[in-house]
């Protein structure tokens, strides 16, 4: 369909100008809301697919949290643009190798796709059954024939969560918490002291 | 060629959608400018005051006047803003705001894009609408919009996390995650309505609903900035937040969008909890009516909840005060977040327990 191929082109060209201004934008904050643009237009491009849950997870997951934390973090440093420019031929021969080995990973890819077929070994339930939503799909897959490898993936993702946390918190001593439930456990009785004060006899703590 | 066949070709199918989008669009905008003037109204009324009453009989063309004003006001833009991000920012805010209308039904059969996963898309949408927010502040080059930036960014990501969890409930109690479906299982009554667990079948699982309801209510406040979590915009420490250097058409925009969002969340509470455009009592004879009838009947129950949900949330404007910020954080992530988490956990217990009962 024609409206398809236009909806493609376009999504696809705004990635790819996207993902190039990420690594040419001079402000890095402009860089982050260049990032922003490729992930929500690879969404789009997973919905032409036909797989529009992953299409929401990414935007919900990547676009959604982690973009806006990249974003937060990004504002709050004072960047000088001048000293960032200046490793740039530096590291333009390592950047060059990797670039040049993921090139050639993807190409490898690409070709073995061509040939032979996408997970060409694994005998999951095949997609695109017409009853069945994609979020079943994957859940059924992810459920049964992958379910320790699923569970794994949490825990690591629960020891970082709990390093971080661990890592980030300090109890200083001598700072005044606010405990809610003392407060509002708090009545008259409790909270005054009736004071009978001499004339001319100071009250004091 | 004749009119059905036109519609089915893909031009056609452009036009309509175009002509579908253009009525939701401005049926929500001229929705928006009343609703605009009853939350004024309402916020008034609780204070004994008259509120709007000049423009129009009873004050009524107060928001067309204003929409005027925004108008033919001069844009100002900061000498230090980033032009481009500062002008971005309130387009993004008003664009997303609309976006996520595409996919709530209004009516039986009265959507745009009847999509499998509307619940999340709705959920995407209405989480990169921080970015607005966050680029608005940053844009304008100036302390205050920064700081009511940082705070939004905060806040927003910490309440979609218990939104997103409240979300998994009703979708675990409907087994699905098309809004049309999740409104057609929740017919016959209000007893069947999601925030008293969905029937009677699920009786045990009331008490927990009823509370993701509430904690669903709080957190839209919380998502869509309003009283008493307007923190980002709080008059008494950042004059106006990330709207501080704001003007004339950049400024309508912000606000437009942020009351979208608001009708927005109105509306997915009916639609999740409250059987979105089902009337609270069976109606078995709504069969026979016309369908173009029935939908009417249908739009009308459906506008009617999202107009009282809308007058809930002006009331706790007038009525609530001011959050502070480290209390707000506290709710989200020690209050909110473990009980809709245990939430979560009870509801798919049930769903297990109850389907291997053979309820």
């Amino acid at each position: 369909m024609a409206l398809q191929a236009i909806a493609f082109y376009v999504m696809a060209t705004v990635t790819v100008f996207a993902a190039l201004a990420v690594v040419l934008a001079k402000n890095p904050v402009h860089s982050v809301l260049f990032l922003i643009t490729a992930f929500f237009s690879a969404a789009g491009l997973f919905v032409l697919l036909g797989a529009e849950f992953l299409a929401m997870l990414l935007v919900v997951v990547y676009v959604g949290a982690v973009a806006v934390l990249f974003l937060f973090v990004v504002m709050m440093l004072d960047v000088d643009f001048v000293a960032l420019r200046q490793g740039f031929a530096r590291y333009l021969p390592i950047g060059g190798v990797i670039a040049g080995i993921l090139t050639i990973e993807m190409i490898v890819v690409a070709t073995m796709v061509a040939t032979k077929g996408a997970a060409s070994r694994v005998s999951g339930p095949q997609a695109s059954l017409p009853d069945v939503t994609n979020a079943e799909t994957i859940g059924r897959v992810l459920y049964t024939d992958y379910v320790y490898f699923f569970q794994a993936a949490g825990l690591v993702l629960l020891v970082a969560m709990i390093g971080a946390i661990v890592l980030t918190l300090r109890h200083k001593p001598g700072v005044r918490r606010q405990n809610v439930s003392a407060q509002t456990a708090r009545n008259p009785k409790s909270g005054m002291r009736m004071v009978d004060i001499q004339p001319g006899a100071g009250e004091g703590e | 060629m004749p009119a059905t066949d036109f519609w089915a070709t893909g031009l056609g199918w452009f036009t309509l959608s175009v002509l579908q989008i253009l009525a939701v669009t401005v049926w929500i905008l001229l929705s928006l400018a009343f609703l605009l003037l009853a939350d004024r109204k309402i916020w008034a009324g609780v204070q004994m005051r008259k509120g709007p009453n000049v423009v129009g009989p009873f004050g009524l063309l107060q928001s067309f006047a204003d929409f005027l004003k925004f108008l033919l006001k001069e844009i100002v833009i900061p000498a230090g803003a980033d032009k481009t991000v500062f002008l971005l920012a309130p387009l993004l805010t008003f664009v997303l705001a609309f976006a996520a209308w595409a996919v709530v039904p209004l009516a039986p059969g009265w959507v745009i894009a009847d999509v499998n996963v509307a619940v999340l898309y709705i959920f995407a949408i209405s989480s990169l609408g921080v970015y607005g927010i966050i680029m608005g502040g940053w844009a304008s080059n100036s302390k205050y919009p920064f700081l009511g930036g940082l705070r939004s960014a905060a806040q927003m990501v910490s309440y979609e996390v218990s939104i997103g969890f409240v979300i998994i409930t009703v979708i675990l109690l409907a087994g699905t995650m098309n809004l049309q479906q999740i409104i057609e299982l929740q017919a016959g009554g209000f007893w069947n309505w999601n925030f008293l667990g969905g029937g009677l079948k699920n009786l045990p699982i009331m008490a927990v609903m009823l509370v993701m309801t509430v904690i669903f209510f709080i957190s839209a406040l919380a998502e869509t900035n309003r009283p008493p979590f307007d923190l980002p915009e709080a008059e008494s420490e950042l004059v106006a937040g990330y709207q501080v250097e704001y003007s004339s058409t950049p400024y309508l925009l912000f606000m437009i969008g942020e009351y979208a969002n608001i009708v927005l969340m109105c509306a997915l509470i009916t639609i999740l909890f409250f059987g979105g455009w089902q009337a609270p009592f069976p109606t078995p004879w709504l069969a026979d009516w016309p369908a173009t009838a029935a939908s009417f009947f249908g739009f009308f129950w459906f506008f009617l909840k999202t107009i009282f949900f809308f007058f809930m949330f002006a009331m706790v404007k007038a009525i609530v005060p001011r959050y502070r910020y480290d209390q707000l954080m506290r709710l989200g992530w020690k209050i909110f977040l473990p009980t809709s988490l245990v939430a979560v956990a009870l509801v798919a217990g049930w769903r297990v327990y109850s389907r291997g009962a053979g309820l």
